[in-house]
């Protein structure tokens, strides 16, 4: 084969047409309920990102705070589609799919204020909230590094003779990782019932996919066609395509046990992380500002939903304060939570030393003399 | 009572705990249908079938990580390594998914894993191939590390590994896998973090793990049938959980410590160990401890030079002849 010269470019956004992707099988019997349903979701996060920034700002949470201001139709409409034995699993940009599963506000909130009635008692902090009996497997803070994580939960779904799947989400900074690599060898390789899900915001931290990422010109997705798994990519403005593709992934994953990797565009408004102090000097603002007016999930939501009648605009304004008073009584709620006791440094760190029951090794598991 | 090698003991371990619990599968490179690298896992591909006996591609990262991920969900994935120098392939999975998962959810994810395979020096295949990584891994609060010496205590400890709800990383040796030793046959486990006093003596006690142990054993009988000294020795078996009890309780008699490991020197196991003595046992000790590990420097490759580098009988016997 020549070599040749392949444009090694982000696509650019496409409008979404979600009076015709609301008619796709999966979305067309959808009630009114759900679809109310997919925009509280869509709104709680956003509510709950843009209050956490402020707690941030007020200096309250320590390390790093990534938003996923602009992505939630991912986490939203991916959540909306998990059955008793489909999975989750995502990087440290976790906190649209803790709440998508079904996570509460206050225990977000107040793991990101590191106390003790956080989600993961204080110990994981913004990038590491887990609900495995939500089926949601973290929040994992090196990037690829949950992909093996995500390839084993399909493993050992299949290994149990179980129908499901498992969704592992990274960004497209994660694409050039060898975990992920391996990971589309593996399912490809044993039919595992795992999907891979990109959510291309097209920076990895300060680097554009361009100068991160060779890849066809279809896009980064198209990069499966090596491990022969199928590839599909989406446009993340459609909460309705979303679902159309991670629907048909899922089917794959159910019934024929094979793997998929999607690729969803999306954008991010705020910086890779809020200490990101450059986060407008890598892009510009009019592609900030194009995305945020025209291409932002949420509002395009918005817009079809009132537009179809779906519900009035005092509904939704509704919905808008209930998240924005929920998001406000989670920040109160971890302010008033004590932090861990000192004694909470060496627990959870081996299931014998929490079971002293049930221990059936012996010797010193700490050195703290 | 009969006597097997150390690699068919691991194998009876593998065997019964496959037979044992439905949830555990051995997985890695060439364990299936090549019969093991090191034949650990010779047959267990045509008695227990490609679902329980995994050959996994040379993709460690990939695989082990993949393992981790299958144990949240309480699958009991058994890894081979085929050599432990190739856990730095794997280094994020097993340390920062392994080892971290549990603490960073507070307790609601559990990896009752097992990574196992040689970790040793000897063998003339080279400083990438020769790594005895259970300082680092005894270093990761979250992990456990154990070194078996002997087939009794390979089989032992494998089954305890195994039925561990934490992750376990087992280092094995392929100087060891030929040797043979008394295993019963009927079933027993060896709890992790018990110390095994293998030769009992009084001058002198002689701490020691993994393919250290027989080297201290030809110390004590050379130290014994040249200058008439006893030398106690205690095998450490398991680096985390650690038995300092035994340790203490050996030195507290002899006054003594050499203290002996195929670890470089520097944060080596042993210098856990030598603190642990100092601060527990100050006054008992009637001279300073002493150690012997591998000549601080990357394996060599020489067949000539690589015995002289790794411990030796002859160097332990200098050092505790210097301290009696």
């Amino acid at each position: 084969m020549s070599p040749r010269t392949t444009p090694k470019k982000r696509s650019k956004p496409q409008p979404a047409d979600l009076a015709k992707e609301s008619k796709l099988p999966i979305n067309k019997d959808l009630s009114k309920d759900d679809l109310v349903g997919f925009y509280r979701q869509m709104v709680r996060i956003r509510r709950f990102e843009e209050r956490s920034l402020r707690v941030y700002q007020q200096g309250k949470i320590g390390g790093f705070l990534h938003l996923y201001i602009g992505q939630e139709s991912i986490a939203v409409a991916c959540a909306s589609l998990m059955g008793e034995h489909d999975h989750m699993i995502t990087a440290y940009r976790d906190h649209g799919h803790a709440l998508a599963v079904g996570m509460s506000m206050d225990e977000c909130m107040a793991e990101l204020l590191g106390k003790a009635t956080g989600c993961s008692k204080g110990k994981g902090g913004s990038m590491h909230y887990f609900a495995p009996d939500r089926n949601f497997w973290g929040g994992h803070g090196i990037v690829g590094g949950q992909t093996p994580l995500g390839t084993g939960i399909a493993y050992a779904l299949k290994y149990k003779g179980l129908k499901g799947s498992c969704m592992t989400f990274l960004g497209d900074g994660a694409v050039n990782q060898g975990a992920f690599h391996e990971s589309l060898n593996l399912a490809a390789l044993w039919d595992l019932p795992a999907i891979f899900i990109i959510e291309n915001n097209g920076y990895s931290m300060g680097t554009s996919q361009e100068r991160s990422s060779s890849h066809p010109p279809e896009g980064l997705a198209a990069r499966a066609e090596g491990y022969n798994m199928a590839w599909e990519h989406v446009n993340g403005e459609s909460l309705f395509a979303i679902r159309d593709a991670v629907n048909r992934a899922m089917k794959r994953a159910h019934e024929e046990g094979k793997p998929t990797l999607l690729e969803i565009h999306t954008y991010r408004y705020q910086g890779h992380s809020v200490a990101d102090a450059n986060a407008k000097k890598y892009r510009t603002k009019e592609e900030i500002d194009d995305y945020r007016k025209n291409h932002d999930p949420l509002n395009v939501y918005r817009l079809y939903l009132l537009g179809k009648k779906v519900f009035s605009e005092d509904e939704m304004k509704e919905i808008d304060a209930a998240a924005k008073k929920e998001a406000e009584d989670a920040a109160t709620f971890a302010d008033e939570s004590p932090f861990p006791e000192t004694e909470a440094i060496t627990e959870d760190v081996y299931w014998e030393t929490d079971n002293p029951d049930q221990r059936v090794s012996e010797g010193r598991l700490f050195f703290n003399d | 009572m009969p006597e097997i090698s150390y690699r068919q003991a691991i194998k009876d371990a593998l065997a019964e705990e496959i037979e044992r619990d439905e949830n555990v599968v051995i997985i890695g490179e060439e364990v299936a249908q090549y019969n093991g690298a090191y034949k650990v896992t010779e047959g267990l591909l045509d008695r227990y079938g490609p679902k329980r006996i995994v050959d996994a591609p040379i993709s460690e990262a990939g695989f082990i990580g993949m393992g981790v991920g299958a144990s949240m969900l309480g699958i009991r994935p058994v890894m081979e390594l085929m050599f432990w120098s190739f856990a730095y392939v794997a280094w994020d999975q097993m340390i920062n998914n392994a080892g971290c998962v549990r603490y960073m959810s507070g307790g609601l994810i559990n990896v009752p894993i097992v990574v196992r395979g040689p970790a040793n020096g000897g063998t003339s295949v080279g400083a990438t191939h020769s790594h005895t990584p259970e300082n680092l891994i005894a270093n990761m609060p979250g992990l456990k590390v154990v070194c078996p010496a002997t087939p009794y205590d390979a089989k032992g400890l494998m089954k305890a590994a195994i039925r561990d709800n934490d992750p376990v990383y087992v280092m094995e040796s392929t100087i060891l896998y030929g040797i043979t030793g008394e295993v019963p046959e009927e079933e027993y486990v060896i709890p992790l973090g018990k110390a095994d006093v293998k030769r009992e003596g009084s001058d002198v006690t002689i701490v020691c793990h993994g393919p250290a142990v027989p080297v201290a054993l030809e110390a004590a009988d050379i130290l014994k049938n040249q200058h008439d000294i006893d030398a106690e020795v205690v095998d450490l078996r398991s680096i985390r959980p650690l038995d300092e009890e035994t340790v203490l309780e050996s030195v507290k008699k002899t006054n003594r410590a050499v203290l002996v490991e195929e670890n470089r020197p520097f944060c080596g196991v042993d210098a856990q160990i030598a603190y642990t003595i100092q601060n527990k046992a100050f006054d008992y000790l009637d001279a300073p401890i002493q150690r012997v590990s591998t000549i601080d420097a990357p394996a060599i490759y020489s067949p000539a030079l690589e015995p002289e580098q790794l411990p030796n009988a002859a160097r332990v016997v200098e050092k505790a002849l210097a301290i009696l």
